[in-house]
């Protein structure tokens, strides 16, 4: 075989050129690298939400943020940002309304140009939002509220949520008192009149007619939001006099009716159930009786488990909210942040993978990672985050509803004990994800109507 | 105890704490024809001032007892300082203005008030329950009470006879009826209208903001709680007719015997069971129950 000479230089050429057109084009890359990784931080900070979930939410994703940048966060989350891509968050107030919210979410993503949105506490501006963000292809992670109509009357590509959804409440408590006060004959509610309050307590009224048929409502209280005022539902209380009173009150009216409650003696008969009582009970500290039955809508706060990533956590968020122990929504937070980290860390691997020649020797892979250390597309990422198992200071979380969309995890109640004048919770009682969350394909009502069975 | 009974005084209670919001909002429209939707803020201001204030009192050790004095004096110190900065600062140059643009003025006062609490005291919840379990408690039939919900309904009745008294048998009284009147017929026989505004904003603002003192003890003081009784301040005085004192008490039992009755036996009807009184006395009487055949004027 002959080779010209002019044959080989133009090679050379072309070799060149594309040499440097490479450099320039990872150059490019590499400066893209460079600028931070924006994420839209949605939460309450005005309202009677922000006291006991907003705040703390923002303080605990200034301080996760402040830790993963500085690559401080435990294994496996241990690198320096997203990927090597330090983060910035622009934060907004979740106040003031859907109409609102769904402005301010348009504005995040056309103005602000950010690159993902967390955000959400509030159910219905999940709701509102999940579908905007869908039409304007900005991949979302809702991190806290908890309707499960997101992803059963819906399906959606850009929007995960990375906690799991609020049946798992009302039938962690059902599974509860099955196990716990097997002598139970009648129950009460006292719950929110929107869709929160509804929500909670026909499922848990639904799961109790499943565990305990022999058991009968007696009254179903539905104060308005803001109520303040519960004298005449203490009363209606006081008079059923349930075995169990049911109730996912929460800020400051669940402070209020405990305020009032006790005093009146209602807790001589009936014993409480406090769906969501996790945040308050350093607050409440010994007005909560003793027996109460708390839960912290998941394996959060005191029923967290004992690993790295929860004693980061723990340690991360007291030394910014003045000793204060974190309660779950600044657990929520953290799946947020980690969920999306996981995600965009696992999107980013798999390029690079897809990258680098079969057989390549690693001094060949290290210079090709180096060149193509580019992000993964928002495409990327959706397809890393489907299904995504990920680790996090409540444990293990696996995206296995709504397509491959919605977190699933286990969830833990546990009775309140005073000790030393401090509240302690004992009788803790895990609950495996199969035995409190549907299967995919099957909404919550319809699974707890069917009996519970566990999913598989 | 009969479901009557507790009917009754669950209502009762309710009522009174009804009114104690509600009477301020009242008055202020009857002498000044504002529509002042500032008296929520107003209340979370008597509120906040009274969890501050009582917990110093109580934090310094001083007697528990003193707790109740210093809610009042929360309430007193909230109303001389924000009553006349609000009516001299602000509302003296609307007067004369459409009622809708006082409207508008006021609701952008609550917005404003409602942004200062936060500055001052936060988003974090605050609470003084220690006045609501001091005074023990007092069984009525099967069912137990605290005597605070009772003083409540004694303090409120005190305040209504004392208004009525003020406004009917002493000559400042007997002026500020006939400011309510006519203010131009008032202002041409020598009254000093600008002060009667004055001095009944003060006082208006001050009973709005005991009302928030008097609740604190109750409840946990957040950001919110201006708007959660602002609403229901306005179904109270339309019942009743804005401007009335008897109306508002009116308007303060009807609602809160008709919540108490919803709350025993429909609970399910409890929230739509206010509206729908509402409704219904708007429905045949627009001016409200105790609304006064206004005097055309040519």
């Amino acid at each position: 075989m002959q080779i010209h000479l002019s044959s080989i230089t133009r090679l050379l050429g072309y070799a060149t050129v594309f040499g440097v057109a490479a450099i320039l084009l990872l150059g490019n890359a590499q400066a893209e690298e460079r600028k931070p990784i924006r994420i839209g931080f949605v939460t309450f900070l005005s309202g009677p939400a922000a006291g006991p979930f907003g705040v703390p939410a923002k303080i605990a994703a200034e301080a996760i943020v402040e830790s993963i940048n500085a690559g401080k966060v435990p294994s496996p989350y241990n690198t320096k940002g997203f990927g090597g891509t330090p983060i910035e968050l622009v934060i907004i107030d979740e106040a003031g309304g859907t109409t609102k919210q769904v402005s301010e979410f348009r504005n995040l993503v056309e103005r602000q140009n950010v690159d993902f949105v967390i955000g959400y506490i509030s159910s219905g501006d999940c709701l509102a939002v999940a579908p905007v963000a869908e039409e304007m292809k900005k991949l979302t992670v809702l991190f806290d509220c908890g309707t499960p109509r997101v992803f059963e009357e819906a399906s959606y590509k850009y929007v995960f949520r990375t906690r799991p959804h609020a049946t798992m409440d009302a039938v962690g408590a059902a599974l509860y008192l099955k196990e716990m006060q097997a002598k139970v004959k009648t129950y009460a509610g006292i719950n929110q009149n929107y869709a929160w309050g509804q929500d909670s307590w026909n499922d848990f009224s639904a799961a109790m007619s499943v565990l305990k048929p022999d058991a009968t409502i007696t009254t179903s209280q539905m104060p308005k939001f803001g109520a303040g005022q519960y004298g005449a539902e203490i009363s209606a209380l006081i008079q059923s006099n349930s075995d169990i009173i049911h109730s996912s009150l929460w800020g400051g009216d669940l402070e209020a009716f405990m305020l009032q409650s006790v005093p009146r003696d209602l807790y001589k008969k009936s014993e409480l159930v406090l769906v969501a009582g996790e945040p308050y009970l350093q607050r409440l500290g010994t007005t909560i009786p003793d027996g109460t039955i708390v839960g912290a809508r998941g394996t959060h706060g005191v029923f967290a488990p004992a690993t790295p990533l929860n004693a980061w956590l723990k340690e991360l968020y007291k030394a910014k909210a003045a000793g204060v122990l974190p309660t779950y929504p600044v657990y929520s937070t953290a799946l947020g942040f980690l969920g999306l980290k996981a995600a965009y860390e696992k999107a980013k691997i798999t390029k690079l993978s897809a990258s680098i020649p079969m057989g390549a020797n690693k001094g060949v892979k290290d210079e090709m990672e180096k060149a193509y250390n580019v992000g993964p597309s928002e495409e990327e990422v959706i397809a890393a985050f489907e299904g995504l198992s990920f680790e996090s200071p409540s444990g293990r979380m696996v995206l296995g509803l709504g397509k491959g969309h919605q977190a699933l995890s286990g969830t833990a109640y546990g009775m309140t004990k005073i000790v030393d004048g401090k509240v302690t919770v004992i009788n803790i009682r895990n609950y495996p994800v199969d035995r409190v969350q549907p299967p995919e394909g099957m909404a919550s009502a319809d699974w707890i109507k069917s009996g519970m069975k566990p999913s598989k | 105890m009969s479901q009557f009974l507790a009917i009754v005084v669950d209502g009762v209670i309710y009522s009174s704490w009804l009114f104690i919001i509600a009477v301020g909002l009242t008055l202020i429209y009857g002498v000044m024809k504002i529509l002042n939707v500032a008296h929520g803020s107003l209340y979370a201001l008597g509120a906040y001032a009274a969890s501050s204030l009582g917990g110093y009192w109580l934090s310094g050790g001083h007697a528990p007892m003193g707790s109740y004095g210093m809610l009042v004096i929360a309430a007193v110190v909230v109303g001389l300082i924000a009553g006349p900065l609000i009516e001299r600062g602000l509302l003296r140059f609307m007067y004369g203005k459409d009622e809708v643009v006082l409207v508008l003025v006021t609701y952008a006062l609550f917005l404003i008030l409602e942004d200062l609490t936060k500055l001052a005291w936060g988003v974090d919840p605050i609470s003084i329950p220690e006045p609501y379990g001091l005074l023990g408690n007092v069984d009525i039939g099967s069912l137990t009470y605290p005597t605070y919900s009772l003083v409540l309904v004694g303090v409120s009745i005190a305040v209504g006879l004392a208004l009525a008294l003020v406004l009917n048998a002493t000559h400042s009284g007997k002026l500020l009826l006939a400011v309510i009147h006519d203010r131009e017929m008032s202002s041409a026989m020598g009254i000093n209208v600008g002060r009667v505004y004055l001095v009944t904003f003060t006082v208006g603002a001050m009973l709005a903001a005991l009302g928030g003192a008097l609740t604190a003890p109750t409840i946990s003081v957040q950001p919110g709680i201006a708007a959660d009784v602002i609403v229901l301040a306005f179904a109270v005085v339309v019942i009743g007719g804005l401007g009335s004192l008897g109306g508002a008490a009116l308007g303060a039992v009807v609602v809160g015997m008709v919540r108490a009755w919803a709350v025993h036996e429909f609970p399910q009807v409890e929230l739509f069971s206010v509206y729908a009184v509402m409704a219904l006395v708007l429905i045949m009487r627009p001016k409200g129950l105790f609304a006064v055949p206004e005097a055309r004027k040519i």
